[in-house]
């Protein structure tokens, strides 16, 4: 309904008659539009044609890929467990889908504005987190053992974004209020991790906790690899969004802390019922960018051998009858990925947007 | 004494033992961390320190500007490796600086077709991870004819599975760097002297091609032209420079994504100008043009530079991908040494500490070139 009466006719016509002054209002204007909307329209044909008209989509007519014809599919069809689930056993891909699921479901859950308390957050993506790795895991349910080494595709890339990004978000909170501690060794302690970690590049980050780390640690405190890398990665996330907290931090006014303790309150009290539910808040924004860039990181951890699904797809086309098909599956990991990341990103400007105008 | 002081004193006292404790944890954590590795790496059987930086490696990788060979002692190859990754970083800083503040100001424009443009190009390049981009134009270019039925642009450019052929001066390499430096100088220089940006940048392209003439006049071989044209000869392309197909695969994944990154900075600054300062340029007569280079510009710039320092430090770390497609960067280089030498700790150390100076030196000079481009103070 909102949507119709802003759009009514007067609004319309303005906005049309708007455009083509601006697209047509002089004639260099007018060729201008003509060029790049009929470079833009033609782009977006070619790519149709090929993706769609004149493509071949199921595996048993791999016969007709051939040079003339479009995207080849079959490909997908063929191989599309693998770029999903990676090596998980075939049977119990079930589990993978439900567990995927999950941790969409999640993400979508929390993007309503109902679910934006703290305590409402985190037990929903402590339950989606669970319920994913429960299905996953197996043993816990009476199901088959899976351990995480047969995990891959994009049911890994999922784990591992929902992990840094539960992990990650405490260490973020913890690194924002000691940078904001009085004590000066403490304040010191996170201004040096967080400008270091935030200096170097993730994948140094990352090959340290795989390689190094090891090294450093007495053999019963080394753990799995992929532990030690989404620690990594979550103190990676930790120092980025505690600089996003900061800046939270910072539309508070000083007042209220003070308020607070003239009325004898103490930090802990304070900093949970006065200040954070604020600096939620006006973190939001940043926050979702921060969750946007993390899952589109996660890609990284190809290079330290972990099998996620820019992996797999490699692995889909590496054998040598689908070879050929390389374009294909990279575009269908490439839309995955960009879907993701354009509707959350999008959603992230609309919420800056909306609390811009309702602070005036 | 009174209840506040006692309440006082007690606050006091839990600081202080808080950052103790903190300091003790810290202390044994590292000493921990050291006493672990001496009895790992004796384990292995590996001499701490840097005297493996003088044996040779014994392997080779994709890409240097010097000379290299397989008998380098490590030194010389984490040399080449820092370079290679400066290198790249640079030209794709350079690239996506250019195109990002196109981009950006056509995201800012009023025409729609424009602004439709550039809005397809950042949410396109921005929403794809950088390293599936990466690897994805990697095939494809692996994928292109070979050098006889390469694509050619006016038959002086090439682009084949062999790489980008491109028409280059007829100068030594050393020559050519030292050409580059100068023309970066004069860059430096004009923002010193605090040129205005259009003329500026008008003053820098005309004295880097009067420069890149002169030096091309003096220092070519004998007879030979200004410039060498790649041309096929047999299976393979003779003169002009030729850029690998790894490289033209790392520059153009992280420009593409870094200028779509800058694109939005630029269209932040942009939307801060005052739209009463434009319309008052829009009321004396000037063209858009002049708006953008006179008011918007100078007036944007102020926001747009700290942001863009960031973006640059950003492109340099994201040079790190090279590993994904085999383009031999600081990374790749550190990576394999650990492999074939052993030394995790020394290297992993050098690593760190070149990232962070570099990009400690890159916000150093964006602040410098905030400061000179700051309004005066009124």
């Amino acid at each position: 309904m909102a949507h119709t009466q802003k759009l009514s006719p007067n609004r319309f016509h303005a906005y049309m008659a708007s455009f083509s002054k601006r697209a047509f209002g002089t004639p260099s204007a007018a060729v201008l539009s003509i060029v790049i909307f009929g470079a833009l329209g033609y782009w977006t044909w070619l790519a149709v044609d090929w993706a769609i008209f004149r493509a071949v989509w199921s595996a048993e007519n791999v016969a007709h890929c051939t040079e003339e014809a479009g995207a080849c599919w079959s490909v997908i069809d063929a191989r599309h467990r693998l770029i999903l689930f990676g090596l998980y056993p075939y049977e119990e891909h079930w589990r993978s889908t439900f567990a995927c699921l999950s941790i969409i479901a999640t993400v979508i859950i929390s993007c309503f504005p109902a679910t934006w308390t703290a305590k409402r957050l985190t037990s929903l993506w402590v339950a989606g987190f669970a319920a994913y790795y429960l299905l996953m895991e197996g043993s816990l349910l009476g199901l088959a053992q899976v351990t995480t080494d047969g995990w891959g595709g994009l049911s890994l890339t999922l784990f591992l974004f929902a992990s840094v990004v539960l992990l990650g978000m405490p260490m973020g909170l913890g690194l924002a209020l000691m940078r904001r501690s009085e004590m000066p060794v403490v304040r010191s302690f996170a201004v040096i991790v967080i400008d270091t970690i935030r200096s170097l590049p993730l994948l140094t980050t990352l090959f340290t906790a795989a390689v190094v780390v090891p090294i450093l640690l007495p053999s019963w405190l080394e753990g799995d690899k992929i532990w030690r890398v989404i620690i990594a990665f979550s103190l990676f996330f930790g120092c980025y969004q505690a600089e996003v907290f900061r800046g939270g931090f910072q539309a508070i006014p000083k007042g209220q802390f003070e308020a607070g303790k003239a009325l004898g309150i103490g930090y802990w009290k304070i900093m949970a019922r006065i200040i954070l539910p604020q600096v939620f808040r006006h973190a939001l924004p940043s926050t979702i960018n921060m969750v946007v860039v993390t899952f589109k990181e996660t890609a990284i951890v190809i290079i330290i051998g972990f099998f996620d699904v820019l992996a797999s797809a490699k692995a889909a086309f590496g054998t040598g009858e689908w070879a050929p098909h390389y374009m294909e599956v990279y575009v269908f990991v490439g839309a995955i990925y960009w879907t993701f990341i354009f509707s959350l990103g999008q959603y992230g400007e609309y919420l800056k947007g909306r609390m811009a105008l309702s602070t005036h | 004494m009174t209840t506040t002081e006692v309440l006082r004193k007690k606050s006091r006292q839990r600081k202080i033992t808080i950052q103790v404790l903190l300091v003790i944890i810290s202390i044994i954590a590292i000493w921990g961390a050291v006493s672990s590795a001496q009895v790992n790496l004796a384990a292995l059987g590996i001499t701490n320190g840097f005297g493996f930086l003088d044996r040779s490696t014994g392997w080779d990788y994709s890409f240097s500007l010097v000379e290299r060979s397989i008998n380098d002692p490590y030194s010389k190859t984490l040399v080449i490796g820092f370079q290679n990754t400066i290198f790249v970083g640079f030209i794709s800083i350079f690239f996506a600086t250019i195109f990002g503040f196109i981009i950006g100001t056509g995201r800012d424009s009023s025409h729609p077709g424009v602004k439709a443009a550039a809005t397809v190009f950042v949410q396109t390049f921005r929403n794809i991870p950088l390293i599936l981009q990466g690897v994805f134009l990697y095939s494809v270019l692996i994928h292109f004819p070979g050098p006889r039925q390469s694509m050619s642009f006016a038959d002086s450019v090439f682009l084949s599975n062999r790489g980008l052929m491109l028409p280059g001066l007829n100068v030594s390499p050393s020559v050519a760097v030292a050409l580059i430096l100068a023309i970066a100088s004069v860059a430096v220089l004009l923002v010193w002297r605090k040129v205005p940006l259009l003329r500026g940048l008008i003053i820098w392209i005309a004295a880097a091609i009067s420069m890149s003439v002169i030096v091309a006049f003096v220092m070519r071989p004998e007879g030979e032209p200004l410039l060498s044209i790649p041309s096929l000869k047999g299976l393979r392309f003779n003169g002009g420079i030729t850029v690998s197909i790894e490289l033209v695969a790392m520059i153009t994944a992280i420009t593409l994504y870094g200028s779509a990154y800058i694109a939005e900075v630029v269209r932040g600054g942009l939307k801060q100008v005052p739209r009463g300062l434009i319309e008052a340029g829009q009321a004396v007569g000037l063209t858009q043009g002049q708006i953008w280079h006179r008011i918007k510009m100078p007036m944007s710039l102020r926001s747009i530079i700290p942001p863009l320092g960031n973006q640059w430090i950003f492109i340099m770390k994201a040079t790190t991908i090279g590993i994904a497609i085999g383009f031999s960067d600081m990374f790749y280089i550190v990576s394999n040494s650990i492999t074939q030498s052993g030394q995790t700790l020394e290297l992993i150390f050098l690593l760190m500490a070149a990232f962070l100076t570099v990009n400690f030196s890159i916000s150093i000079f964006t602040n410098w070139l905030n400061n000179r481009l700051k309004l005066k103070a009124h």
